[in-house]
């Protein structure tokens, strides 16, 4: 029948693009222990000496400044990322859709724009690239990651849960407490948690914001430059992979939890 | 914690005092006037409408008596202590919100109980006091479901039990029944009526459904571009309309001007018959509408004008009804089923 046809086709052409995107990762892992500093196939012996080797000074201070910068620019997302989004799903102000563009273009534009932009700025204001202005080109689009989330959330929620405390006889600390922090605080910790993992494997904007720091993506892209410590590089990436894993699938899990709802077809007022 | 506003309980209710008292409130947004000049007052245990067209200022009168829009002129008295600068969280009132305004992280009972909580009391006794408030609201044994795993009907009852969990003696509802359908609407209106004599406090509605209105106040203000057009019970707004306005709002725009007489007329009170001899005005029906219980027919007056009569559909079919259409008509009425209605202030603008 055709209907069967067609369900075996998409079922097989899911898995082609699953296999597709796991396969590499796969290998990666696979290579991480192999004995043979030469990636070739099949790999003859395994061996854990890899993990003992990234393990030095080197990669240990890029991972340091990577956590530094990830969480930094975390932070002044989440401070300003929210207040944006606060003020514009709650005022009506001269220029608010403007703001949204602003705010959103950094992200929608290529890495390599924002990188560059960036590096033409600091250079024109005798700025030098360091840590903070690592932090600063990470937090251009940790900002927007932040602002959505949060902006999605306040338009989920009815408008007048607020007043709603209020009316109870909730002070505003109680108000904060009990209405505020729960309902937004999800959506911030999923909001922080994306910010992070794409501030911890980011490149470009970081090869063109860092002065002689090395982040740990750009400690990987030195070395496959290179060619050397390739087993290394496996290593690491195995780990990374372990640990963008794990704060993607925790906000997924957050974002779809919070349950929110409001009234049924809320007329506009 | 101290407040620089003064609360509610710094003073004790007047006996004999009207539950709200509103004078001369003024509410402006921008440019735009939300309320122009309001006085209101509403006694004690009423079952009290406010019915208006959207932007009528209705609802933003509801929320200057809840406390959430500071009025730019006029006084907020509740049980005739003034109340006007007074923060909402310290007013004798409670609130049902037209989106119901759930909180959706906390189960049905937590919302329930959460004006008891604030206030600091064991979790015991409100948790006691929410179930049979629950009762009350005929969702028992619902209390740990979220609001999300309810139906639009049950959430509204959640509201209404959290808002008079708290025993305030004005509750105040913003179209609570506007999201629902039709059959639930009609059910609700009959328990929301009982709800209030039950409980013996005053309700204040506010509604854009004329029928709702009619149906379930004691009272009702008919509401008009900020201002107040008519006060009084159901049968008297509905039966002597005092403009135009309420005339149209309040059931079907019925006005006929003949010499110097405006007047109206309530379709049903019109009696139409065959063209031939006989007293009534003359007139072609132009417009048939079958409504199942009875049927609506537009009628062109001959002397100018245009009226609508409502026919029970006794012996009628839907065939027979539509038939009328293009038929030479009398219309007749007794002097006595007129209402005389002044000039609207808004003719001619």
């Amino acid at each position: 029948m055709e209907r069967r046809a067609t369900r075996v086709a998409l079922t097989a052409w899911t898995v082609l693009v699953v296999l597709f995107l796991w396969i590499p990762l796969a290998l990666i892992l696979l290579y991480a222990f192999n004995k043979s500093n030469v990636e070739s196939w099949p790999i003859s012996s395994f061996t854990t000496h890899w993990f003992h080797a990234a393990w030095n000074s080197e990669v240990r201070s890029a991972l340091w400044l990577s956590v530094r910068v990830g969480l930094t620019a975390t932070g002044i997302a989440l401070v300003l990322g929210s207040m944006a989004a606060f003020g514009v799903a709650r005022f009506r102000f001269f220029g608010r859709e403007a703001i949204s563009f602003l705010l959103i273009l950094p992200i929608a534009l290529p890495g390599i724009v924002t990188g560059i932009a960036l590096n033409s700025a600091f250079l024109a204001g005798h700025i030098l690239l360091s840590t903070c202005t690592i932090i600063v080109g990470h937090a251009t689009f940790c900002v927007i990651v932040v602002y959505n989330n949060v902006l999605a959330r306040l338009r989920r929620s009815s408008p007048s849960l607020i007043e709603a405390s209020q009316d109870l006889g909730a002070d505003g600390w109680q108000t904060f407490r009990f209405v505020i922090w729960p309902v937004l605080s999800t959506a911030l910790v999923a909001g922080g948690l994306l910010a992070f993992a794409l501030s911890f494997d980011e490149v470009v904007v970081t090869y063109f914001t860092a002065g002689a720091q090395n982040t740990l993506p750009l400690l990987i892209f030195g070395y496959i430059r290179l060619g050397q410590q390739l087993p290394v590089v496996n290593v690491i990436a195995f780990a990374m992979i372990l640990v963008t894993a794990i704060p993607v699938l925790l906000a997924q899990r957050l974002v779809r939890d919070a349950g929110l709802v409001r009234g049924a077809g809320a007329a506009a007022h | 914690m101290a407040t620089l506003a003064p609360t509610a309980a710094d003073a004790d209710p007047v006996a004999g005092a009207p539950a709200v008292r509103l004078s001369g409130i003024r509410r402006a947004f921008g440019d735009v006037v939300a309320v122009d000049g309001v006085d209101l007052d509403i006694p004690a245990g009423e079952f009290f409408t406010m019915l208006g067209p959207s932007g009528s200022g209705k609802t933003t009168t509801l929320r200057v008596i809840a406390g959430f829009e500071r009025p730019d002129a006029g006084s907020v008295e509740l049980q005739g202590v003034d109340v006007t600068r007074v923060a909402p969280s310290q007013r004798a009132v409670n609130t049902v919100f037209q989106d119901y305004a759930l909180f959706p992280h906390m189960t049905v009972a937590e919302n329930v109980e959460y004006g008891l909580r604030v206030k600091g009391m064991s979790r015991k006794d409100r948790r006691s006091r929410a179930e049979a408030m629950l009762e009350k609201v005929r969702l028992p044994g619902l209390g740990k479901r979220k609001p999300v795993q309810l139906s639009g009907g049950q959430r509204q009852r959640v509201a209404l039990a959290r808002a008079i969990v708290n025993g305030p003696p004005v509750l105040l509802l913003d179209e609570p029944l506007g999201a629902l359908d039709l059959k639930l609407r009609q059910e609700m209106q009959i328990f929301l009526k009982a709800l209030q004599r039950d409980l013996g406090i005053t309700f204040v509605y506010v509604t854009h459904d004329q029928e709702e209105a009619l149906t379930m106040s004691d009272r009702l203000a008919v509401f008009n571009e900020g201002r107040i057009e008519q006060v009084g019970a159901p049968a008297d707004v509905y039966e002597h309309p005092q403009t135009e306005f309420v005339a149209g709002f309040v059931g079907v725009s019925n006005v006929l001007e003949r010499g110097s007489r405006r007047f109206t007329i309530r379709p049903e009170k019109i009696r139409m018959s065959d063209d031939g001899a006989g007293p009534g005005e003359p007139g072609t029906v132009r417009e048939v509408v079958y409504v199942g219980m009875v049927t609506r027919y537009v009628v062109d007056l001959d002397d100018g004008g245009q009226l609508v009569v409502v026919r029970q559909n006794l012996e009628t079919s839907s065939q027979d009804a539509l038939a009328e259409r293009g038929k030479k008509v009398r219309l007749s009425w007794r002097p006595e089923h007129t209402y005389e209605i002044g000039v609207d202030k808004e003719e001619g603008t």
